[in-house]
């Protein structure tokens, strides 16, 4: 709009006037921010009503209505009596095996990002950026190449098919980013306080657990938030490095839906579906305040 | 007795950059030096070399009589203040002040009354408790200090401590710094740009410039008799006038013929053995060219001169006259008669000259 336009719409328009057109642009947008809100959230309302009808219901009755009489018995089934294949234990031992795989897998590559960085941010040696690159770069690598030479290397290793080989490839492929998200917050805490501390005596990893790691906290949740929902979520790992026994939820969840046998269950599909994703939202929910500040922290100042 | 701190023929390359090109500087007990310089002239490299940060390219540095060209810092018996303070940011001021004594073992009993003697020296007990974040310039500064008191070093190093507080705490802390070493008797050593810093707080100067110590003296030795044009120029505040002028032989005198445009040349007569080559440069301070009649002394000369400005500072008044195609500073008193585009007398104090090589820059009396 050009001065003059505005200044002739200006007077006509009372004050009373452009008071109610920004209350109803602003409901306009509250209405348009709502629709969008309900369109992103549908897929999981009608997860969550799936879950909870029973599959006579689901047979008879509309995908979007709300359930006629709330029944559990999907969850319990998808628990501990959903068929993945022959056996029929539900998503429990995966639930568990993925546990056991994502808390070290995401607490080892955590503890070693933190280190590295620590280490380029403030300890250059020779080479110290090609290094980082080289890091770098194996963030963008994509997984599939590297299927066939990491089950050679854990059949090498004796690690073919267990937990243990899947925390290490998670932690080697981990590593990239945590790294990454640990040394650009280091590289903002200054470096005289790292000479500071030397002259008080403080040596390499003294210097790391008394003024780093509490300065940390930050970027911990964003690198943990980050590690566990890559891991937790992770499938391609999970179903090319696991046997029966050492199988992710991720996995099992895939075996649940895809062995039917007679009648789809969708009502428990859509349960283990749900159990599967409820750490990762759990983990948002829990830390994600610290996600956005941490992302977002620039320098350390003090 | 045996000098605190020695350094011989230090020198520093990064890569091909040479930082330090062959230091070689010595302080007794108790002595205050001061590294000044303008930025890039490799005073905070040395520092960091004889804090140990830095590791020397060549040369040696003694600490207390022992080699410690390539001890770690925290063994050199040294304690340092930074320019950001450097506080460790999670700590309480209390263990920002004893980490040090923790992380060598220090027993808890001695860590609280060291603390406490600091503490109460500094006149910040009511601030234990707080974290840096808390503190103002002033106060993190106080912490800064603290932290280098409670170890007892041999040698404290200080590197531009006050460069990042306002210009009146820049003063009060000036003046502590002073007092604390006059109590405490350590060697400091004190790395600054601001040359008035260094003439208030030195019992040594260093002037740097590029790597290479220009002249080592007194402040007094630094202000009245600077090694070369450098020196003259970087020390002293308005800067050292430096005129260029005709040399001639008078009898056993020397005569100084200066030229300025449209009028004749100025003639002073110096009561010194010739011997200065026909160029040479002029060195006076302001304050030794002062309206006629109020400087006497057998070297004293005066001369009419037109004077260009007229700048009044309160306490002085700065007038300027152009000598030699320069713009020559004359500090006179508050109340002078000095009018801009008028001439007036000035009385220039010969016996306080410095001469100087054109060429080399060097300094020739």
């Amino acid at each position: 709009m050009t001065d003059q336009a505005f200044s002739d719409t200006l007077p006509r328009a009372g004050a009373g006037q452009s008071r109610a057109l920004r209350i109803g642009l602003r409901w306009t947008l509250y209405a348009v921010l709502i629709l969008f809100a309900l369109f992103y959230l549908m897929p999981l309302f009608v997860m969550v009503t799936t879950s909870l009808k029973s599959l006579e219901e689901i047979r008879t009755g509309s995908l979007v209505a709300l359930p006629r009489a709330v029944t559990f018995d999907a969850w319990a089934k998808a628990w501990s009596g959903a068929c993945t294949g022959i056996q029929c234990e539900g998503v429990r031992p995966y639930f568990w095996n993925s546990v056991v795989l994502a808390v070290p897998a995401v607490a080892i590559s955590t503890f070693i990002g933190a280190v590295n960085g620590y280490i380029i941010a403030h300890w250059q040696f020779r080479g110290a950026n090609l290094f980082f690159a080289l890091l770098l770069f194996g963030c963008f690598i994509p997984f599939q190449v590297v299927l066939l030479p990491m089950a050679r290397l854990l059949g090498i290793l004796g690690l073919a098919g267990t937990i243990q080989g899947l925390i290490m490839v998670h932690v080697i492929y981990g590593l990239g980013f945590t790294t990454l998200f640990f040394r650009n917050y280091y590289v903002t805490i200054p470096q005289e306080l790292v000479r500071a501390a030397k002259i008080d005596g403080a040596g390499f990893f003294r210097i790391f657990w008394s003024i780093f790691l509490p300065l940390s906290l930050p970027i911990i949740v964003v690198t943990v938030i980050w590690q566990f929902t890559q891991i937790w979520n992770d499938f391609l790992f999970g179903v090319s490095f696991s046997q029966a026994g050492s199988q992710p939820i991720t996995v099992a969840l895939n075996n649940i839906v895809n062995s039917t046998t007679g009648v789809k269950e969708y009502n428990v599909d859509m349960a283990a579906a749900i159990i599967a994703a409820l750490p990762t939202l759990l983990v948002y929910i829990i830390a994600g305040k610290y996600f956005i500040r941490g992302l977002t922290a620039g320098s350390v100042k003090g | 007795m045996a000098p605190i701190l020695e350094i011989r023929n230090v020198t520093k390359n990064f890569g091909t950059t040479e930082i330090l090109k062959g230091i070689n500087v010595a302080i007794e007990p108790g002595e205050f030096l001061v590294l000044v310089g303008p930025s890039g002239c490799g005073k905070s490299t040395l520092l960091n070399c004889i804090a140990g940060l830095e590791e020397t390219s060549g040369g040696e540095i003694l600490i207390g009589g022992r080699d410690m060209t390539h001890v770690s810092p925290k063994d050199r018996n040294i304690a340092m203040v930074f320019q950001s303070y450097a506080l460790y940011p999670t700590m309480s001021v209390a263990k920002n002040i004893t980490f040090g004594m923790k992380v060598r073992g220090v027993d808890p009993a001695t860590q609280e009354r060291k603390l406490k003697e600091v503490a109460a020296q500094l006149q910040i007990e009511h601030l234990l408790n707080r974290r840096p974040a808390q503190l103002s310039g002033g106060q993190r500064q106080r912490v800064a200090m603290g932290r280098a008191l409670v170890r007892d070093p041999a040698l404290f190093l200080f590197d531009e401590p006050l460069s990042n507080l306002d210009a009146k705490l820049r003063v009060e802390m000036r003046s502590e710094i002073k007092k604390l070493h006059a109590r405490l008797g350590t060697s400091m050593v004190y790395v600054t740009h601001d040359q008035i810093e260094a003439m208030t707080l030195a019992s040594k100067i260093v002037v740097m410039k590029g790597g290479v110590i220009q002249q080592i003296g007194t402040p007094s030795e630094i202000y009245n008799r600077p090694a070369n044009v450098f020196v003259a120029d970087f020390m002293g505040s308005p800067a050292m006038n430096l005129i260029p002028a005709k040399a001639r032989a008078n009898g056993g005198e020397t005569r100084l013929e200066i030229a300025r445009a449209g009028e004749p040349p100025l003639v002073l007569d110096h009561a010194a053995p010739a011997g200065l080559p026909e160029d040479v440069i002029l060195g006076l301070r302001p304050e030794d060219i002062a309206e006629a009649g109020f400087r006497s002394g057998q070297q004293v000369q005066t001369v009419d001169c037109r004077i260009d400005m007229v700048e009044p500072a309160g306490a002085d008044t700065f007038v300027v006259s152009e000598m030699g195609g320069k713009q020559v500073t004359a500090r006179l008193h508050a109340e002078t008669r000095a009018r801009a585009g008028e001439h007036l007398p000035l009385s220039f104090d010969l016996g306080k000259a410095s001469f100087f090589d054109p060429a080399s820059g060097d300094r020739l009396n």
